[in-house]
């Protein structure tokens, strides 16, 4: 399973690194998010130092929706998805090593999208180690949950609608811990020892989506 | 000996759409059989269920000796499909997408480079994207991609299109090569004249069924009991 | 319930008569022929509509604790202390709620029951459905009762509470589910795909539950599951009543969404057979004259 997970992975990477289209459009997406907060926002710093964690989170959520999009783009061109089925990999390797691959993207925009709030909306980290956790463990969820429900909108002919109303409120548990620990963590919430609760929820739930995508991915591979 | 594949009564929907409407066939080990037939008869959707990635829902369906009914999965490992859509990457070059469709069938990689001289995709192909070969140069890459593969049942969906006079003789050999080597080859065509030399068997498929069975010009005097008439 | 009319669709029932069946000989399609007139016969007289006995008692029921229900509720209990005639909401709020949670939990659990292989059967899938459909409606009767409460209490229609949030979130989940189940295309793998995403969408309900206590919230927690209810005699039953009222009134919506379900697998299933004939009939098969021959191949 691991070894079909990294095959598949390291395939979405290499697609990634030759197309380019996480950095040449899915990168300047998110930052474009952040500045457009900036504007919504009315250049009240005040507001918008209080709000980052949220923002940040918004822009990774948004973000995430294209990347999996994109992640499930490339299995389609030319029956790629059938000769994956045909291939006979571990389904739950497929979806692990999809998940992998969205999770180093997402890493790499928060990376970005980090700099991005300290910059524009001029805040102060505190806790880098809370920080860094929730990054990880909200990435994976975000992926996990991507990948799910990517697989079960592929397909269909009206996936680029559906996918958004069937991911966003069912992330919205990973997008609230992730706030509230980056929260503690910026310290413009309550006190540091709350973040590390709200990362507990957040964890929870990111072992709950890569459980029932490993298990479900068996199921979604071999249907029709 | 059981044959390769065994359909009996087989139904299959697209949909709600009975593109198989009770299929019986028989091809037994070591032969060609060519499937010919119209435009949307149900040719494709033959090699398809046999492949596994069309579900069988009534009827029998056996391939390699597993049942497709109740495991689609068993047997994907040791058929090649070679189908319309060639199954590779826009964005990943030739030699890449080879090596990535053999590891994930679980063939050890090293097979890549001699398939792919023998396809002729070497030197400045080798690292070309997919994306901007043509339709025959990415037929030869899915066709690299089987041959190194070398499965026990070889299923062919019209693999004369798009490709030029040399390779048209190089993939007949293939197949001819693959036959002696004792592999069972399906071929999918409606180019009669191409293909029909190569066949064992020749079934003609209609209306989701196929009406007839009968001995091709390549048949090598196998049992008659095997060369089954089903004419309506 | 009626099982005959119950004919399953499920490729699983097909595979098992159509594996019983001998080779086609000549064109002939025994085993959907045999389904679809069984599907017929019991079809003929039985089920028209999606009511019967069973369904007029239970609405009935519905009408007698709801009327019940509205009486105790607004004449013969008092108003609160606190929040004077708005208690009343009390007897309405609360039931509705859990009703929207029963309905998700149903679909959850047809839903598992689905996926697993062994009580794979059409039947969960349409009661998944049709307790998925019900419990939004619920769940949308949830919001609008809570906001008419919130209104006068708290002075706001609508606040950004966990417990409202996330169920306003939960109501958006099954939303999509129910978006998804419109999405048509092959019905076991529709069916399939539904009941996963039923099944994470489900994991909100206990996060709804808890709203109340892992954040502090505005919302009160509940009145009745706890060591020292907050509330006794004509009060407590009303509010107990009501629950049965609205639980019947949910099992009435269900049972007949469900058979709508039933009737419309019927409708779909009555074209296979026809299906069938047609495509055998593009190659000639039907016709008894052997292969036509614009289906051969020139």
């Amino acid at each position: 399973m691991w070894r079909d997970a990294l095959l598949v992975g390291s395939k979405d990477l290499r697609i990634e690194f030759r197309s380019r289209v996480t950095t040449t459009q899915v990168a300047p997406y998110a930052v474009l998010v952040l500045v457009l907060f900036g504007f919504a926002f009315d250049q009240d710093q005040n507001l918008l130092t209080k709000a980052a964690a949220g923002l940040f989170w918004v822009a990774v959520l948004l973000s995430s929706l294209l990347a999996v999009q994109r992640s499930y783009a490339i299995e389609a061109t030319d029956g790629a998805r059938d000769s994956l089925r045909l291939s006979g990999l571990d389904p739950a390797g497929i979806f692990l090593g999809k998940t992998l691959a969205v999770v180093a993207e997402l890493l790499v925009l928060e990376v970005l999208l980090g700099f991005g709030v300290v910059v524009l909306f001029g805040i102060e980290l505190h806790d880098p180690a809370l920080l860094v956790v929730t990054c990880l463990a909200a990435s994976v969820g975000l992926a996990a949950a991507g990948t799910l429900y990517g697989m079960i909108a592929a397909g269909l002919r009206v996936r680029e609608t559906l996918l958004p109303l069937l991911i966003l409120p069912v992330v919205a548990p990973v997008l609230l811990g992730a706030t509230q620990a980056w929260m503690a963590a910026l310290g413009t919430a309550g006190g540091g020892t709350d973040g590390w609760k709200w990362l507990s929820l957040l964890i929870s739930f990111t072992v709950i989506y890569v459980a029932a995508g490993s298990l479900a991915f068996s199921i979604l591979v071999e249907e029709s | 000996m059981e044959p390769v594949i065994r359909f009996r009564s087989a139904v299959a929907f697209a949909g709600r759409f009975p593109v198989l409407a009770g299929v019986d066939l028989d091809v037994s080990g070591g032969d060609v059989v060519l499937l010919r037939g119209a435009n949307g008869a149900g040719k494709t959707s033959i090699l398809r269920a046999a492949a596994g990635l069309l579900r069988v829902v009534s009827g029998e369906a056996r391939v390699l000796g597993s049942d497709l009914v109740l495991d689609q999965r068993a047997v994907r490992r040791r058929i090649g499909l070679l189908g319309h859509t060639s199954g590779l990457y826009d964005d990943l070059g030739v030699s890449d997408n080879v090596r990535f469709a053999l590891r994930s069938s679980g063939v050890s990689s090293d097979r890549a480079s001699c398939a792919l001289e023998t396809l002729g995709l070497v030197g400045r192909l080798a690292d070309t994207p997919v994306r901007s070969l043509s339709a025959g140069q990415r037929r030869r890459v899915a066709l690299a991609v089987l041959l190194a593969r070398d499965p026990e049942l070889w299923l062919l969906d019209e693999p004369h299109a798009g490709l030029d006079a040399d390779h048209r003789d190089l993939l007949d050999g293939l197949v001819k090569s693959a036959a002696s080597r004792g592999r069972t080859v399906v071929i999918a065509s409606h180019e009669s004249d191409r293909a029909e030399p190569l066949a064992g068997h020749i079934a003609t498929v209609a209306g989701g069924v196929v009406v007839e069975v009968a001995p091709g010009p390549a048949c090598r005097g196998s049992e008659p009991a095997e060369v089954e008439r089903i004419v309506a | 319930m009626n099982p005959k009319a119950d004919t399953e669709a499920g490729s699983i029932d097909r595979v098992r008569e159509g594996g019983s069946q001998p080779p086609l000989g000549s064109g002939k399609a025994e085993p959907f022929a045999h389904r679809v007139a069984q599907g017929a016969s019991s079809s003929s007289g039985r089920v028209t509509g999606t009511s019967d006995r069973v369904t007029r008692i239970l609405g009935g029921s519905t009408l007698i604790t709801a009327a019940l229900t509205a009486w105790l509720g607004l004449v013969v209990t008092p108003p609160d202390k606190v929040q004077g005639q708005l208690v009343r909401l009390i007897y309405v709020h609360p039931a509705v709620a859990t009703m929207c949670y029963a309905g998700f939990g149903l679909c959850a659990l047809a839903s598992l029951a689905y996926l697993w292989p062994r009580t794979r059967t059409r039947r969960w899938d349409r009661l998944a459905a049709a307790s998925a459909e019900v419990g939004v409606v619920f769940c949308v009767l949830t919001l609008v009762t809570g906001s008419i409460w919130g209104r006068p209490t708290w002075g706001v229609w609508w606040t950004w509470d966990p417990r409202l949030t996330i169920t306003a979130l939960l109501c958006a989940v099954f939303i999509g589910y129910l978006a998804l189940r419109r999405t048509g295309g092959d019905p076991d793998a529709l069916a399939k795909r539904s009941a996963i995403v039923a099944v994470v969408c489900v994991l909100l309900v206990p996060v709804d539950h808890e709203a109340t206590t892992w954040w502090a919230s505005l919302h009160q927690t509940s009145t009745l599951l706890r060591a020292n209810p907050l509330i006794h005699g004509e009060q407590l039953y009303t509010m107990l009543l009501s629950f049965v009222a609205f639980g019947l009134g949910f099992a009435w919506l269900v049972l007949h969404r469900y058979r709508v379900e039933v009737l419309e697998d019927r409708y779909a299933d009555e074209g296979f057979d026809n299906a069938i004939s047609e495509r055998r009939a593009e190659g000639g098969v039907l016709t008894g004259a052997g292969p036509r021959s614009d289906g051969v191949a020139p």
